[in-house]
């Protein structure tokens, strides 16, 4: 039999490689949209088969590594919070899909105005890089890096928030583009909720290094109470 | 020379919050060293699991609440083991009565070459207790307690030996609980027993806690996870944690006792 710590780093590197490959997806998916790229955009959709193998099989090994080396303390808190990690990428993975098929599906381009008042691209950047500072902090299990993606979660609930009121305005002045605005809108809210996947991410890598749980808390308390 | 009368002294009728204790307890075997001062509070109708790498010092610990270590060449102790606030290593202690409230089971099961009905009213017979129908009640009610009275009702009169390993185990349990202990000691009472008698004699255990106070020594982590409400994990001779067996198990405080919980050593 594999030996617990060897098996235990398989399942390490198939986490890390899942969160690469769900920030490409999105990085791709980022691309595709502000280029009007569809090839792209079709690689994304393409890729998403990939994410759900890989979901599939994290999935199993966890089981397998539960069941063969009954870890406690840290070991089990790692299997578990890697199932929880590899449940919030697959979620990613599927966002970066979902904006890939809209783009797809889009005959014109956005509107550069539009996305610019809603802040698509501030959005899409914070993005991306909540999922680059989550990737550095769980490859080296630094629950410092983890604790900075709760900040820029703000930034992405922030325009989350504004972009009911400007879409609503908007609306009202050009209502023949009501189809780019409720597309604009859409992607708004996956970011968002990207953006929430990954603070999970940094939840998750708490727990396992601190044995501390901070689901349901206030993000204020949680980054004060390490400070 | 008059001869100093012996004492029962543990009262088992006071609701102590902690059942056993030790204060500064050192034990020797001639020159060996086997525990370096331990301060340990049990608590009463809790299951304590002792766990530890093999030489670590757990059994002797253990056996130190029934005075079953006084049999052993050189042995010597220092320090204090008190069981309902009594020290039970006093002089004018009755080591038979201590016995008798402080039940024990052993890895290997070990009933006597006896009937079964024999083996359960074995310890009220010596006391001197004779009248059949209060043998019969009891025996009834300990076989009953091990839920092996179903098993073994019509066969009473059969040898112990005939019965199935973890049978005979219940058997020991039920022995030892007719005459009426308030402590239960289990040397890794499963090690010899197949899964499926173990998994029987865990919910025992489990059942038990209600009206015993249990100390169990095991090799079996997983075991010590399943039953007991308390950890302690010995090495070399010390206790290196106690705690509530949920945190021992999910968030050690020690480095030692995680590596040890998960494998990495021992």
């Amino acid at each position: 039999m594999i030996s617990l710590d060897q098996q235990k780093e398989t399942l390490n590197q198939a986490g890390l490689e899942m969160l690469h490959l769900c920030s490409k997806q999105l990085d791709n998916a980022r691309e595709a949209f502000f280029t009007h790229d569809s090839d792209l955009a079709e690689e994304v959709v393409h890729t998403e088969n990939r994410v759900n193998a890989l979901d599939l099989k994290i999935d199993r090994d966890c089981e397998r590594f539960i069941a063969l080396h009954n870890p406690v303390a840290s070991d089990l808190r790692f299997v578990l919070a890697l199932r929880k990690i590899n449940f919030d990428l697959e979620r990613v993975g599927d966002h970066a899909y979902g904006i890939s098929k809209y783009i797809i599906e889009l005959n014109t381009p956005i509107d550069e105005e539009l996305l610019i008042k809603m802040r698509v691209h501030e959005m899409f950047d914070s993005a991306l890089s909540m999922l680059e500072d989550i990737t550095g902090a769980y490859d080296e299990v630094d629950t410092k890096k983890a604790r900075k993606v709760f900040k820029k979660d703000k930034i992405l609930n922030e325009i989350n928030m504004d972009s009911f009121r400007i879409i609503s305005e908007e609306v009202k002045k050009q209502p023949e583009l009501i189809n780019q605005f409720l597309i604009t809108f859409s992607i708004i809210k996956k970011l968002e909720r990207i953006g929430d996947l990954v603070t999970n991410i940094a939840e998750e890598i708490i727990f396992y290094r601190e044995a501390e749980v901070l689901k349901h808390r206030k993000k204020k308390k949680i980054n004060r109470s390490k400070e | 020379m008059v001869k100093e009368k012996k004492e029962n002294i543990i009262d088992s009728n006071l609701q102590r919050k902690h059942k056993l204790r030790t204060k500064g307890v050192k034990v020797w075997y001639d020159d060996f060293m086997a525990i370096k001062g331990i301060d340990m509070n049990i608590k009463a109708n809790k299951v304590t699991a002792f766990i530890g790498p093999s030489g670590c010092g757990k059994s002797t610990f253990l056996r130190l609440f029934n005075r079953m270590n006084d049999y052993v060449d050189g042995f010597r102790l220092e320090g204090e083991v008190t069981i309902d606030g009594e020290n039970i290593y006093k002089k004018k202690v009755n080591v038979e009565q201590l016995r008798k409230q402080v039940g024990m089971v052993f890895q290997k099961p070990n009933p006597f070459p006896k009937s079964i009905f024999e083996n359960v009213a074995y310890g009220l017979k010596i006391q001197g207790l004779k009248d059949k129908k209060f043998l019969q009640e009891k025996v009834e009610r300990s076989l009953k307690r091990v839920a092996l009275w179903d098993e073994v009702k019509d066969d009473l009169n059969k040898s112990a030996l005939a019965l199935s390993g973890g049978q005979q185990q219940r058997l020991c349990i039920a022995r030892a609980l007719a005459v009426e202990p308030s402590i239960i000691l289990m040397d890794e009472p499963t090690s010899a027993l197949d899964p499926l008698s173990t998994s029987k004699i865990e919910e025992l255990i489990y059942e038990l806690k209600k009206d015993y106070t249990i100390v169990i020594v095991t090799h079996n982590m997983q075991q010590a996870s399943r039953v007991s409400d308390y950890t302690a994990f010995f090495y070399l001779g010390e206790l290196i944690e106690y705690d509530k067996t949920k945190k021992l198990f999910t968030n050690p405080e020690k480095k030692q006792t995680e590596n040890y919980i998960t494998g990495r050593f021992g």
